[in-house]
């Protein structure tokens, strides 16, 4: 059905020749293809397919070799429609124009976004929006973990056990080592900042103090909280997410099965229940990297190092660190939950929301915690 | 399709012989053998689990083999440029479609002309669009993204990419699973066409008996871990496998035959 020059071609494809093209005015317009008109081979020929030609030009198709759908739509761009290529005396290209007709001449759709000021206004407007529908969303979502977390208190036989110790395992006992080291290093460099800063004053042994009421106060609870979010709000958005992208929570949903009983009820429980462990345990790193570099580079033996942790930093510190931690968890693990179950079927738009999960849970870390200070100090704490 | 005086011709698009490939103990083809001729639509049947997709992957290169020799287009697919012609040459349409789940439909099939030529991009989205109306989508579902298709919609997206570089073999995996009659019977239609204007070789996995009688030239029924049988559809009903005689000799079969005649 091919020319024989054709099918000796398409046996080895590297004696194929560039499309070739030559327009001939008299005695009429006629275009003489040459070479192989096939996808690979048409980068020469494309130069001229810019503009479509209004006038009809006759085909020669004598010196052309093989053709395919990508050569066959250049040769109809440019003799000016697919009907030009029947009768050409080859069986493929009348199939090919038959095929080309079939599909119908592409038209483009294409989409403009509105640009200049206007598209400044339309732009701004549709960002306010998403903003609005963002807080209804995030109100909605708390409005249903208030109701499903009432609901598992009154019926404590409704909560779902497993789940919930696999997750405070995943959650708070793996994470344990990690925060340890971490608030460690920090208490530590708290330690080495403030031995130099007080010596130069003469109270090295502020440093104590320094250390017990940052690290009690702000920090153990606070790095507790941002790798709670780095560890665990992005695990919680991947899990459900990939669940909706698997249509798992659909399945849920028509067996009946409450997703918020079965899916976020346990991850907040248990990110609730391990993250004042987790700041404990924060507390304790930070302390141990304080003492250790007071005792190394001040000479303050660890006895006195913890009986003046004792004697001067009150108690009530440890409270408010620990008093924000279940504020902190709740956040963090609902954000988590929250922005998996908004996935919906791309992969992009998991990507997306596992990242804004962390964002927007370590942004409100922070601004919690800010408030929580205003509110500490307006309380004279 | 092929230029009987033609020696090139001849060598069929792809050759397997002797194919062994196993997952640990398991062992899912046993001295294998299969051509597939140029220019016919062959259709691999068999039962779940007897390697159809299996066979489909090591003939892409997706699985090694472990042990005998695959050709495609008469080079080994062991060789490196054995394998670079075939993602030129073959277009591959999977069960699910495999769309790139982040570009719209247009992005898709625009996917292997970025990667295997260089035409300017007003050609290339031209050609797109026509490949997305040969295969029977709307030219609004282009800038839309798979995951707002539905499943028949996704088939022909995934077909309209197969099909993006005019390949000489094009693998489909279940193209009609899943679709409804009347949209199963326009994609054989579309996959007849498609090969005798093309001239494609297809190599179709498929439990359609509406489309192996409808449109497939030969079949090849594996079973007990090697191609138990190949041939025309009549030859296949007078065989003895048991398999084969439940498989054409039950009642979907009977409905099938008597549609087409």
């Amino acid at each position: 059905m091919v020319t024989d020059q054709a099918a000796a071609n398409e046996a080895s494809p590297d004696r194929r020749a560039p499309a070739g093209v030559e327009w001939q005015e008299h005695p009429d317009l006629r275009l003489i293809a040459s070479g192989d008109w096939i996808v690979t081979q048409l980068s020469g020929v494309t130069g001229q397919l810019g503009a479509h030609r209004t006038e009809r030009a006759r085909l020669d198709v004598s010196h052309m070799g093989e053709v395919d759908t990508a050569g066959a739509f250049a040769l109809a761009r440019l003799t000016g429609g697919a009907a030009a290529l029947r009768n050409s005396g080859r069986d493929d290209l009348d199939r090919l124009a038959e095929l080309i007709e079939r599909s119908g001449e592409p038209e483009a759709p294409r989409q403009t976004r509105p640009h200049g000021l206007f598209g400044f206004f339309v732009r701004t407007g549709e960002r306010v929006e998403t903003l609005w529908h963002e807080a209804y969303g995030s109100m909605v979502f708390a409005g249903r973990l208030t109701l499903t977390l009432g609901h598992t208190l009154a019926a404590p036989r409704r909560l779902r056990l497993t789940p919930l110790f696999a997750m405070m395992e995943a959650v708070g006992v793996n994470a344990l080592p990690i925060v340890f080291t971490m608030t460690f290093f920090i208490g530590a460099v708290i330690a080495l900042v403030g031995a130099n800063l007080l010596t130069t004053l003469g109270v090295s042994v502020f440093t104590v103090e320094l250390v017990g009421v940052a690290i009690l106060r702000e920090f153990g609870v606070v790095i507790a909280a941002i790798l709670l979010a780095g560890r665990s709000a992005s695990s919680f958005a991947a899990e459900l997410g990939s669940m909706r992208m698997n249509q798992e929570t659909h399945a849920m949903q028509v067996m009946g099965v409450d997703r918020f009983h079965a899916l976020v009820v346990p991850r907040v429980l248990a990110a609730l229940l391990m993250m004042p462990i987790l700041t404990f345990v924060a507390d304790i790193g930070g302390l141990v990297g304080g003492l250790l570099v007071s005792w190394i580079t001040m000479d303050l033996s660890p006895t006195f190092f913890i009986s003046r942790l004792i004697e001067t930093v009150e108690l009530r510190h440890f409270w408010i660190g620990m008093s924000k931690a279940p504020f902190l968890a709740l956040l963090i693990a609902a954000i988590g939950c929250r922005q998996g179950l908004l996935v919906e079927g791309d992969t992009q738009s998991l990507g997306r929301h596992v990242t804004a999960a962390v964002v927007h849970a370590i942004f409100l870390i922070i601004m919690f915690d800010a408030i929580f200070a205003v509110i500490f100090m307006v309380l004279d704490l | 399709m092929s230029d009987p005086g033609n020696g090139d011709a001849a060598v069929p698009p792809i050759c397997v012989r002797g194919l062994r490939t196993a997952f640990g103990e398991h062992v899912v083809h046993e001295d294998l053998d299969l051509d597939v001729c140029r220019g016919e639509i062959l259709a691999v049947v068999g039962g779940s689990g007897s390697g159809k997709s299996v066979l489909l992957n090591t003939i892409l290169g997706l699985k090694e083999p472990d042990g005998g020799a695959i050709e495609v287009f008469g080079r080994d697919l062991a060789d490196e440029k054995a394998r670079d012609e075939l993602e030129r040459r073959a277009g591959v349409l999977f069960q699910n479609g495999a769309l790139y789940s982040t570009l719209t439909v247009i992005e898709n099939v625009e996917a292997p002309f970025l990667e295997h030529v260089r035409l300017p991009p007003d050609f290339v989205r031209d050609l797109a669009r026509l490949k997305i109306g040969l295969v029977g989508l709307e030219a609004s579902a282009g800038d839309k993204r798979p995951a707002d298709l539905s499943g028949g919609m996704r088939k022909r997206a995934g077909m309209a990419r197969a099909i993006a570089l005019d390949p000489d073999l094009l693998f489909l995996d279940e193209p009609t699973a899943g679709l409804d009659p009347v949209g199963a019977a326009s994609f054989d239609t579309l996959v007849r066409d498609l090969r005798d204007a093309m001239g494609l070789t297809v190599f179709m996995i498929t439990h359609d008996l509406d489309t192996i009688y409808a449109i497939c030239d030969r079949v090849a029924v594996l079973a007990d871990r090697h191609v138990a049988a190949i041939g025309p559809v009549a030859e296949m009903e007078r065989s003895d496998h048991p398999w084969i005689r439940e498989f054409f000799g039950g009642p979907r079969g009977r409905a099938a035959r008597e549609k087409q005649s």
